[in-house]
């Protein structure tokens, strides 16, 4: 079977039972992706599947042949990091490093979704074209990855670093 | 014996307690608390940050190896009783298997010593592991699978089938645990109870008073990372890649399961997902191991989030009741905190809440008493300030009671009767600066903006605010040890058998051993978390950073020393003592005057050596029975409670710190919140559901036992005083625990402030409001 993990190409043959996480762990050695609970009640696990977020633990791997699959290790590494990663180093958007990666992983796609216009609990308006990334939008958005380290407050800053500035300054210049 | 031992203890307290300061560690300060503007407070990021940002650092069960096997658990359904039959064929016959063990098969092992039952000690319970049909707990491993993918042990361990005959003497529910009797918790080898006059007595005549019950629930530490093992053996020699936060003590403990030499044991633990005391030696470390032996291959097990719950024991239940009769100015004339605490026969942790009393207000009498009875459950242990955590919600929720009987402040009420030294033992505070953290905190939170109950509504909103004390003590255990090596190029290599769990260790003591050696921060490597290291280095109590400095210290001292004999007469430093000398831009400088220097190159250069290397061990912390030392926040919440749905929002937090010196402005501000937020779950919705029909665990997942997620978190506020604490390593006093302390009721105060109503039994969950 063909998988696209991280921009490479992977040929591999595996027991169909195998989860996404589980294949990516013990066969592909990409530990990123972590094993919090393998029910998709965490999100440690969080991966992007065509730049979705989705729980890998969730997942069997034999439906993802021929996706575009990105682990943690896709986005960056040390000495060349992705903004997201230096942002959650500079915030302490971490303790333990355990549940992080898939906090990463999810905040890149909970961005995409909130310019989709997906809506969320908290949206006061679900037809919206676009949602912006304040507080309350970010932290229900971010509520299935779960840090019990209690790393919170530095996760949504170091999102909204990365990303609500950016969005910020685009709207300016569409203001103006 | 036992007598005389007694009575020769009573006299050796006796003498520590009226010793000269300078006879006891930390009687002279150490040096770098003159430190101000260097690194010992600096905001700085993690040393590891990159590789965990990245998913570069290696967890316990991400070290692939050849040839290895993965290993599933069978538990227990019932509490009590015995094994009649396991039928094991499906399972064996099953694809991929490599081995079946029961106890009819397993190797004979001896069992755990439970910790604190000796120095290094790490076991759960010491219930016989896999040794006979005997069941004691619903959810003890009856049957462990080894298959090639984790996949077909999962599967196979389906396969199982057991037959059990219930006893007749197991008990489930917390009423019949106590019509059996209770016995009085010992804790550190003294009994939890404590009786300073009449205090009932004195209860009785004051002439204000509150007597009140207040109850908290089973509580699993959860860390995010599973818990999990990597292990093979070479001969016999056992190698661990584990996740724990006791290296050492778990190599003993191995070491004793398997009859082996301690020595043949090795632990390492470079990164561990979070722990909070559940990350220590339980029973499938002992059984992976057990099962590797056997099928002579090596073996990943990592539990199963049920799993977890089944055998890797948390905080047991609570049944508190706290009196305190006061005066009309507030002053306390009797403190009474007594109550009833579930543990096992096997284990050794009788929660200890009375601890906050013991230290926390000045009363004129004191009645403190945890009592234990014995339950058939996973074997309870420390979970994140065992004590204080669930303790210090009935202290302080009892003293919010209080102050509204009386009509007077909280804070008022709690500085009223601040002590001048230990109420219970009378020995000097080596720091105490509670009402400099309630002033600050006081003004920053805007306090004096609070209303009566039930005063504040915003829509279907009520608005409140509460206040509460946290403590912790200081800690610091005996074995601590460290290797100090210096080179010529002047990089410095400090090992020492601790952790890091995520609390900061590495990039703390990385700082504090820069700032000793006057070395830049690039130039330290830190090494821990491997048996190879010396020390005996719990992280636990908060005590590591202490511990790890007073070894340091000792090493560093021993350092001097030597590279004082190697400078000689030649040197600009001689004639100098170690004591008269410290680290500065890369070599030594007498402390009176930093014009007499000379650089390590240049010392070692002229010696012609390449480096040196020492190893000393911390002096023993006698410190401990010479001060009362204690670390206290105050802590203030503002709650939101939706008067339809009983919801509880937390709109604001603030914990305004009192813990001596901080080393990582940056590590030590999660530090607080992690413990704030674990403290919001605690107040919240944390609970392990227990079913006293059947012992069984009810909510074993993250999908029901809950903890705070990002929306449940407002921005927390922290603060604190910075003062050192002149009698400790560094100034410090720990930072891993006190966060979560207190936190139980300053929100219930907050509820109460905004609704009027007093909530007692933990979490305050919204059905309790409506």
């Amino acid at each position: 079977m063909q998988f696209f993990v991280n921009g490479g190409e992977v040929d591999i043959d595996f027991d169909p039972r195998t989860s996404l996480l589980d294949l990516l762990r013990e066969r592909l050695h990409l530990f990123g992706p972590k094993k919090g609970c393998n029910q998709g009640a965490c999100g440690a696990c969080t991966v992007l599947v065509d730049g979705v977020r989705i729980n890998s633990c969730l997942a069997l791997a034999v439906q993802y042949q021929g996706r575009e699959i990105v682990t943690v290790e896709g986005l960056g590494v040390p000495g060349a990091l992705h903004p997201l990663q230096a942002a959650f180093v500079e915030h302490d958007g971490f303790q333990c490093g355990y549940c992080t990666p898939g906090q990463i992983c999810s905040a890149i796609g909970m961005v995409s979704e909130l310019k989709q216009g997906v809506p969320s609990h908290v949206s006061a308006d679900v037809a919206a074209e676009s949602f912006p990334l304040d507080h309350d939008e970010l932290r229900e958005r971010m509520s299935g990855n779960l840090c019990r380290c209690g790393a919170y407050n530095g996760i949504v800053d170091a999102i909204q670093e990365t990303f609500g500035e950016a969005k910020a300054e685009s709207e300016k210049s569409e203001a103006a | 014996m036992p007598i005389l031992q007694d009575a020769l203890q009573a006299v050796m307290k006796k003498a520590i307690a009226l010793a000269p300061d300078s006879f006891i560690p930390g009687g002279k300060p150490d040096p770098l608390i003159r430190h101000k503007h260097g690194l010992i407070g600096a905001s700085v990021n993690r040393i590891d940050g990159p590789l965990k940002v990245s998913g570069q650092a290696t967890f316990a069960a991400e070290f692939p190896m050849q040839n290895m096997v993965y290993a599933a658990l069978k538990y227990s359904t019932i509490a009590r009783g015995r094994i009649v039959d396991i039928d094991t064929s499906a399972a064996e016959s099953a694809l991929g298997v490599v081995l079946v063990m029961t106890y009819r098969n397993a190797p004979r092992l001896k069992p755990m010593p439970p910790f604190m039952s000796q120095p290094k000690a790490a076991g759960g319970d010491d219930v016989p592991i896999m040794q006979d049909d005997q069941i004691h707990w619903n959810g003890q491993p009856v049957a462990l699978v080894l298959a090639g993918t984790q996949e077909e042990a999962d599967h196979a361990q389906s396969l199982i089938r057991v037959t059990y005959e219930a006893g007749a003497d197991g008990v489930t529910s917390l009423a019949k645990a106590k019509a059996n009797g209770s016995e009085p918790g010992l804790f550190q080898g003294e009994p939890l109870k404590l009786e300073i006059k009449d205090a009932e007595a004195m209860l009785a005549a004051a002439p204000h008073k509150v007597d009140v019950r207040y109850t908290t629930p089973r509580h699993n530490h959860n860390p995010i990372e599973l818990h999990a093992a990597t292990l093979y053996w070479e001969g016999d020699r056992l190698r661990i890649h584990d996740t724990v936060q006791a290296v050492a003590h778990e190599a003993w403990t191995l070491a004793h399961v398997f009859d082996i030499p301690e020595e043949h044991v090795r632990v390492t633990s470079p990164y561990v997902g979070g722990g909070f005391g559940s990350k220590t030696l339980w029973q499938h470390q002992v059984l992976a191991a057990a099962a590797s032996r056997l099928a002579g291959r090596p073996v990943r097990v990592m539990l199963s989030r049920e799993g977890v719950f089944r055998i890797v024991g948390g905080r047991t239940i609570t049944e508190q009741r706290v009196a305190i009769g006061a005066q009309e100015d507030g002053s306390f004339d009797a403190l009474i905190h007594t109550g009833t605490v579930a543990m096992t026969p096997h284990n050794n942790m009788p929660e200890p809440f009375i601890l906050p009393a013991r230290s926390a207000y000045a009363s004129k009498s004191f009645l403190l008493d945890v009592e234990t009875v014995k339950m058939n459950m996973t074997a309870n242990t420390f979970m994140r300030a065992p004590g204080e955590a669930v303790g210090t919600f009935g202290l302080e929720c009892a003293i919010d009671e209080l102050a509204h009987a009386m009509g007077m402040d909280p804070i008022e009420l709690r500085l009223k009767n601040e002590p001048e030294k230990d109420p219970t033992t009378g020995l000097p505070f080596s720091q105490r600066g509670v009402d400099q953290a309630w002033k600050d905190g006081r003004e920053r939170f805007g306090w004096d903006k609070r209303k009566a109950p039930g005063a504040l509504r915003d829509g279907d909103w009520l608005v409140g605010m509460g206040c509460a004390t946290g403590t912790y003590p200081y800690y610091r255990m005996p074995g601590g040890a460290a290797r100090l090596t210096l080179s010529r190029e002047g990089r410095a290599t400090v090992g020492i058998a601790a952790h890091e769990m995520g609390m900061g260790t590495s990039t703390a003591q990385t700082q504090i051993a820069a700032e000793r050696l006057g070395l830049p921060m690039e130039a330290i490597t830190f090494n821990y978390a491997d048996t190879d290291l010396p020390g005996i280095v719990l992280a636990g109590g908060s005590q590591q950073t202490a511990a790890i400095g007073a070894a340091v210290i000792a090493a560093h001292h021993k350092l001097v020393e030597e590279l004082l004999k190697l400078a000689g007469n030649d040197s600009p430093l001689a004639g100098l003592k170690p004591d008269e000398v410290g680290g500065l831009d890369g070599g030594l400088c007498a402390l009176e005057d930093e014009s007499r220097c000379e650089s390590y190159a240049s010392i070692l250069s002229r010696a012609q050596q390449d480096k040196v290397t020492v190893e000393a061990e911390a002096p023993m912390p006698l410190e401990l029975q010479h001060w009362s030392m204690h670390s206290h926040s105050a802590l203030f919440c503002e709650v939101r409670v939706n008067t339809v749905t009983g919801e509880v929002r937390v709109s604001r937090f603030l914990g305004s710190f009192d813990c001596g010196r901080i080393i990582n402005a940056k590590t030590a501000a999660s530090q607080f919140r992690g413990g704030i937020i674990m403290g919001l779950g605690l107040a919240l919705m944390e609970e392990s559901q227990f079913d006293e029909r059947t012992g069984r665990i009810m909510n074993p997942s993250l999908a029901e036992y809950h903890v705070p997620v990002h929306l449940d978190v407002p921005e927390i506020d922290v603060m604190w005083t910075d003062e050192p604490d002149p009698h400790t390593p560094m100034g410090a006093r720990g930072v891993g625990e006190i966060g979560i302390t207190g936190v139980g009721a300053a929100v219930a105060n907050a509820i109460f402030n905004a609704t009027g109503k007093r909530v007692r039994d933990l979490p305050i969950t919204l059905d309790r409001l409506l």
